[in-house]
């Protein structure tokens, strides 16, 4: 594996992410492709630490960030999910217009 | 082997990630995820960093399985046994994350990416941990505050009724009869 084919990789798994949070209706369902996009960010900050610069530890840093953001989306996002569907009986986006700005 | 299986761990990862938005089955769109994210996980385990990898592995295990139960609680259809589209603006964001796909592959191909400097240290852990512990130590007192304020914010979220709602407050309160009603005043 070439660093261009790694970040083709990491491209792709982003895109399918941004594809799925755009796209997807359940509040569930877009937080699965947050975690993809955030997967594709784990894979590019692998590759340029690796192909780059693996004599620091930069890229390892942003891979331990980008964990934590994994997490911290998840558990927010049950929360949010669970305070709306307690509330107002939703799991849609689509329904729940009174997120709208 | 050692370009092979990293090849088959990416196919296997953006497979798994189609795959998570083409289930009728929640729970099978969770373990589409939960596979994609594994082969993130050996993917960067053979880029060199096997405790990241490891840590990324494990994480997304615990993680797909709370998913899971999260996604059978509140779902529509989480057997999927009634084929169903939960879509919406299904051509812009297919357009969207396509245009993205493509402006990232021009980069990647495009940019002049510097040559690689220096080597790989004899133990990648240790280099995180000193980092972390030591000129980073900001971004880990910061990561350390996110994850704290998650914990309480999401509980305040997820939790029915909190002390607020029942007391009010006056801290010296007596405690009321339960069950009450809910609120003050209410």
């Amino acid at each position: 594996m070439t660093f261009e084919l790694v970040c083709v990789l990491a491209a792709g798994l982003f895109s399918v992410g941004l594809f799925g949070a755009l796209s997807q209706q359940s509040i569930v369902m877009i937080m699965m492709g947050i975690e993809l996009m955030v997967g594709g960010i784990i894979v590019a900050a692998a590759a340029f630490w690796h192909f780059l610069a693996p004599a620091g530890a930069d890229g390892q840093v942003v891979i331990v960030a980008a964990v934590v953001a994994m997490a911290v989306e998840m558990a927010m996002g049950f929360a949010v999910t669970t305070a709306i569907y307690r509330a107002r009986q939703v799991d849609m986006t689509d329904m729940a217009g009174d997120l709208k700005g | 082997m050692e370009s092979v299986l990293p090849a088959v761990l990416g196919v296997l990862a953006l497979a798994g990630g189609v795959l998570v938005f083409r289930c009728d089955s929640m729970a099978r769109a969770t373990f589409a995820l939960l596979l994609s994210l594994c082969c993130v996980g050996g993917e960067v385990a053979l880029l060199g960093l096997p405790y990241l990898g490891v840590v990324t592995v494990l994480m997304m295990i615990m993680e797909m399985v709370v998913m899971a139960v999260f996604m059978i609680a509140y779902m529509m259809n989480p057997a999927g046994l009634m084929p169903m589209s939960m879509l919406h603006n299904k051509r812009g964001s297919l357009a969207l994350s396509a245009a993205v796909f493509a402006a990232l592959v021009a980069a990647v191909f495009l940019v002049p990416w510097p040559d690689r400097r220096g080597g790989p240290p004899p133990d990648t852990t240790v280099q995180v941990g000193r980092a972390l512990m030591g000129g980073q130590m900001l971004t880990m007192i910061v990561l350390g505050f996110v994850l704290l304020a998650t914990m309480v914010g999401a509980t305040v979220l997820a939790t029915r009724r909190g002390r607020y709602d029942r007391f009010g407050d006056a801290l010296d309160r007596r405690t009321p009869r339960d069950p009450v009603g809910g609120g003050v005043g209410r």
